[in-house]
């Protein structure tokens, strides 16, 4: 049961990260691929219908997080207190401008509008990146199971680290880039003209990059967290995740220079799932790994809440489920294939 | 109160609040706009049409604002309130996650069809509308639910290892406690709404524009305020006290203003309470009211505040005494002037009543203050206790979290939730202004999408 529940929690996680993951990306290369104010509005009715709903995933998550693994909800975010209120902070200002830059009929209120959905797009995709670098690399934990990391201390990952050191702030750039990859790719399928032109130009360089990222993290991983590595040698079919993520990265790149563009946006979200899917697996069954006394680590087994609980909780998850996808599907559906003019709000 | 937990309860307490501003409208909104739908879906009606879309710019607005709003308060358990996130996320994360997966994608994907969609037709539009009035209400439920839990432990056992765990996922869901506060507080977010839509018709017609838009939003305002305003007081609000007196004595006894045990106990309309002779200073007192209300019966005792141990009273009694009276001052006020309004209405004079068009404009901000009022009463009176009677406050904080990190993030709520303030008056005062006519019908014309 505590396994069934960290299954359903990576599902979500990774189902945020490629859905609100797109929106990111628009915001990181939409000032650059979207120069008129037709092309600007295009870009952003592209997400419009669907942002907030990839936001929830994000939300769900962090509420499944608390319900099943109380402790390690409480000791994570508390941890973290500095990065999480900045993260939400950010995402008040994300959620603002894509939601209120319609609404005044003004250059200068645009253009802050604007700069505030890329910086606050860019910076995001960077803390949760930084974030996972954290997850890897571990937390100083004490025995009562609470941990505070400042934001940074000398950058290097030792037992008493920071939020930021060379391995995490790695981590983030990776993620920046990855995930403007996968937004550039995401303009692409549903833009057309100029915009669509630029948009695939910068996917193709974003694409190289996120490839050399990817593989200097791939690297950086086993030597900041060797037991990640041994978790994969230990169950050598789970090598599977990673393996077809990269061949999903090859083929969004493959894709992307044969303009196949809805299938390049696949794959990319197939990778991107993929690698974060790869990631938790290497974890199991740690949520928080100390980097104090390994005894002290938050497992799904010892940060769980009980028994009943978890049971009850598979009884509403998977019918609360199923509606998610049926009205996710039909969403996206709605507003399938290339921005309508008139669907602007 | 060490430093730092006082910060993390300003700050909770402000974003509460701060969020809370917003929802409130939301439920109550998305409750008329299912009735100005069906409206237009049954008669076709371009003029409600006009109603209905121009309302819904505004709740579209209002959302946005409740979305980002909301976002910090389902991580602040964890930064801020560790301890207490460990101890009882068994519980309350049943409900928040549930309140996750089957309220908030439920809205935010119906929204976005809603504002996008306008190709889509009317049936379309119905239809999504009658989403987010099931989706916003499912969201007011799950976290009522949470707060009822905080209010009125039901349906848990506690472990070994001191934490509390839910025995019965049905028995949290239909906690009793729950009925009246679920029902007080969503007749209140209509009271909110239909204030709203009455103000803004007053306004127009007062200032000679949109006259028969002003008329709709007057007409719909008033017969559900009226009829809202009037639950708000009874049965919901009565039952509200009853079951504070029930469970919560102290809680009642202190947002009355009642220091002693008193047999023929009165109610105090007004009056301040003193701290330190423990008595309520020029009061205007209705003898009996109080042991009548509570007890239905004239001379039965009432337990005052001195038949509780110091360390269970809540901590700022004049706060609390404060913003029960404000609440119910305002929800007696409501009543007799919706219920003037509903009659001039009646009898064809409203329109032409400037004094009660005024009133009717100004009282818009007024449902903002009882509600608030209302959640200072519930929160302020559940002290000291976070769970009641289970985990005090102060057992709740983080503990690493010192009090400089926690005054920082305050001060920084503080200050953007000001601009967020300002933005959002600023930008629902420009809908105001460019009024339902200008707004674009949507495309009545096309044919209708089929199934829906
Ligand atoms: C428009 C808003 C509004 C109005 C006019 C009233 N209330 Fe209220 N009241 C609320 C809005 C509200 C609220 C914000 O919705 C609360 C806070 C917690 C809750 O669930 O509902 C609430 C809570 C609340 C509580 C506290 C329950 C608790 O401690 O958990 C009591 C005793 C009352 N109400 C009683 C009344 C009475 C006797 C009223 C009429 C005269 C009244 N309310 C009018
Ligand atoms: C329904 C969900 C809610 C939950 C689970 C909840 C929970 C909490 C928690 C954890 C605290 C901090 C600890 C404490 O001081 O007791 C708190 C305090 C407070 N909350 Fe709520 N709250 C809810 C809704 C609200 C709303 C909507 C408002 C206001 C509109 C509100 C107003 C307050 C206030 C004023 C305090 C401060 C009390 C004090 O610190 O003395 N609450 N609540
Ligand atoms: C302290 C407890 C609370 C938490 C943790 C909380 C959390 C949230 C979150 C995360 C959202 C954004 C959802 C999205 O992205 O779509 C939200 C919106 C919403 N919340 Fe709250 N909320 C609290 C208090 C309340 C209360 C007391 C009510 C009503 C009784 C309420 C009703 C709503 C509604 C209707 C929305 C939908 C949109 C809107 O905000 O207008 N919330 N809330």
């Amino acid at each position: 049961m505590e396994t069934a529940w960290f299954v359903i929690v990576t599902l979500m996680l990774a189902m945020y990260v490629v859905l609100d993951g797109f929106d990111f990306g628009v915001g990181m290369v939409y000032p650059f691929v979207a120069q008129t104010e037709a092309e600007r509005r295009t870009a952003l009715t592209s997400i419009g219908p669907v942002w907030n709903a990839n936001e929830v995933w994000l939300i769900a998550a962090g509420a499944v997080l608390f319900f099943a693994y109380p402790r390690a909800y409480a000791a994570g975010f508390s941890g973290f207190y500095l990065a999480l209120i900045l993260v939400l902070w950010l995402l008040i200002f994300r959620g603002l401008a894509v939601e209120l830059r319609a609404q005044v009929d003004h250059v200068l209120w645009r253009q802050a509008w604007d700069s505030a959905f890329t910086m606050s797009s860019v910076l995001l995709a960077i803390v949760f990146g930084t974030a996972l670098g954290n997850l890897i690399r571990g937390v100083p934990l004490n025995q009562d199971g609470y941990f505070f990391v400042p934001l940074w201390t000398d950058f290097l990952p030792g037992s008493a680290p920071g939020i930021l050191d060379w391995f995490t702030v790695l981590l983030g750039l990776t993620s920046a880039v990855i995930l403007a990859f996968h937004g550039a790719n995401y303009l692409v399928m549903k833009t057309e003209g100029l915009l669509y032109q630029r948009a695939v130009a910068a996917a193709r360089i974003l694409g190289w990059v996120s490839a050399g990222y990817t593989a200097l993290t791939v690297m950086a991983v086993p030597m900041v967290q060797p037991s990640l590595a041994l978790n994969f040698s230990r169950n050598p079919v789970v090598y599977l995740a990673p393996l077809i993520g990269a061949i999903a990265l090859g083929y969004s790149l493959y894709f992307r220079l044969c303009r196949r563009d809805t299938a390049a946006f696949l794959a990319s979200s197939l990778f991107i799932f993929l690698m974060l899917v790869s990631v938790m697996f290497g974890m199991y069954p740690y949520i928080l790994v100390a980097t104090t006394d390994r005894a002290f680590s938050l497992t799904v087994f010892n940060a769980s809440t009980d028994l009943y609980g978890l049971t009850a909780g598979i009884g509403w998850f998977v019918g609360g489920f199923l509606l998610i996808l049926a009205y996710q599907i039909y969403l996206h559906s709605q507003f399938l294939g290339k921005v309508r003019p008139d669907d602007a709000h | 109160m060490t430093s730092a937990l006082l910060y993390d309860r300003l700050q909770f307490a402000f974003t509460a609040t701060f969020h809370y501003l917003f929802p409130q409208l939301t439920m109550g909104l998305a409750f008329l706009l299912f009735y100005l739908r069906s409206r237009v879906l049954l008669t076709g009606d371009v003029h409600y049409e006009e109603v209905a879309d121009f309302w819904t710019r505004i709740f579209a607005l209002n959302f946005g604002f409740g979305v980002v709003t909301g976002i910090p308060l389902e991580f602040q358990f964890g930064t801020n309130w560790a301890r207490f996130s460990t101890y009882a996320g068994g519980v309350i994360g049943q409900t928040l996650a549930m309140e996750g997966v089957f309220a908030f994608f439920l809205e935010s994907s119906f929204l976005g069809l809603l504002l996008f969609g306008k190709r889509f037709g009317r049936r379309v539009q119905w239809f999504a509308t009658l989403m987010l009035f099931v989706g916003t209400w499912l969201s007011g439920y799950f976290i009522l639910a949470t707060n009822a839990w905080m209010q009125h432990p039901v349906a848990y056992q506690v472990a070994a290892d001191g934490r509390v765990f839910v025995t019965s996922l049905s028995g949290l869901l239909t906690n009793p406690w729950l009925f009246w506060q679920f029902t007080h507080n969503m007749t209140a977010t209509v009271v909110t709404a239909s204030c709203v839509v009455a103000a803004v018709g007053a306004y127009y017609l007062l200032s000679g524009q949109h006259q028969a838009h002003a008329k709709t939003f007057l007409r719909t305002g008033v017969v559900v305020g009226a009829i809202a305003s009037g639950l708000m007081i009874f049965p919901t609000g009565h039952g509200n006290a009853d079951q504070v007196f029930q469970h919560q004595p102290v809680k009642g006894a202190a947002f009355e203003g009642l220091f002693t045990t008193e047999r023929e106990a009165g109610l105090y309309l007004i009056g301040q309470p003193n701290l330190e002779t423990m008595t309520i200073d020029n009061p205007i007192e209705i003898p009996g009211a109080l042991s009548f209300l509570v007890y239905k019966d004239l001379y039965a005792k009432v337990k005052g505040l001195d038949a509780f141990p110091r360390d269970e009273w809540p901590d700022n009694l004049p706060l609390l005494y404060y913003a029960y009276h404000v609440m119910a001052g305002l929800g007696t006020i409501f009543a007799l002037l919706y219920g003037m309004a509903l009659l001039s209405l009646w009898r064809g004079w409203l329109f032409n009543m400037k004094w009660l068009l005024w009133w009717l404009m100004l009282c818009a901000p007024f449902p903002y203050i009882a509600t608030s009022a209302g959640w200072m009463t519930a929160e302020l009176g559940r002290q000291p206790w976070l769970v009641y009677g289970l985990l005090r406050t102060a057992d709740g904080t983080s503990p690493l979290v010192h009090s400089g990190n926690a005054l920082f993030t305050l001060i920084g709520f503080l200050g953007l939730y000001l601009l967020l303030g300002m933005l959002f008056i600023l930008l629902v005062s420009n809908i105001i202004r460019q009024g339902p006519a200008s707004i674009t019908p949507s495309v009545t014309h096309l044919p209708q999408s089929p199934g829906s």
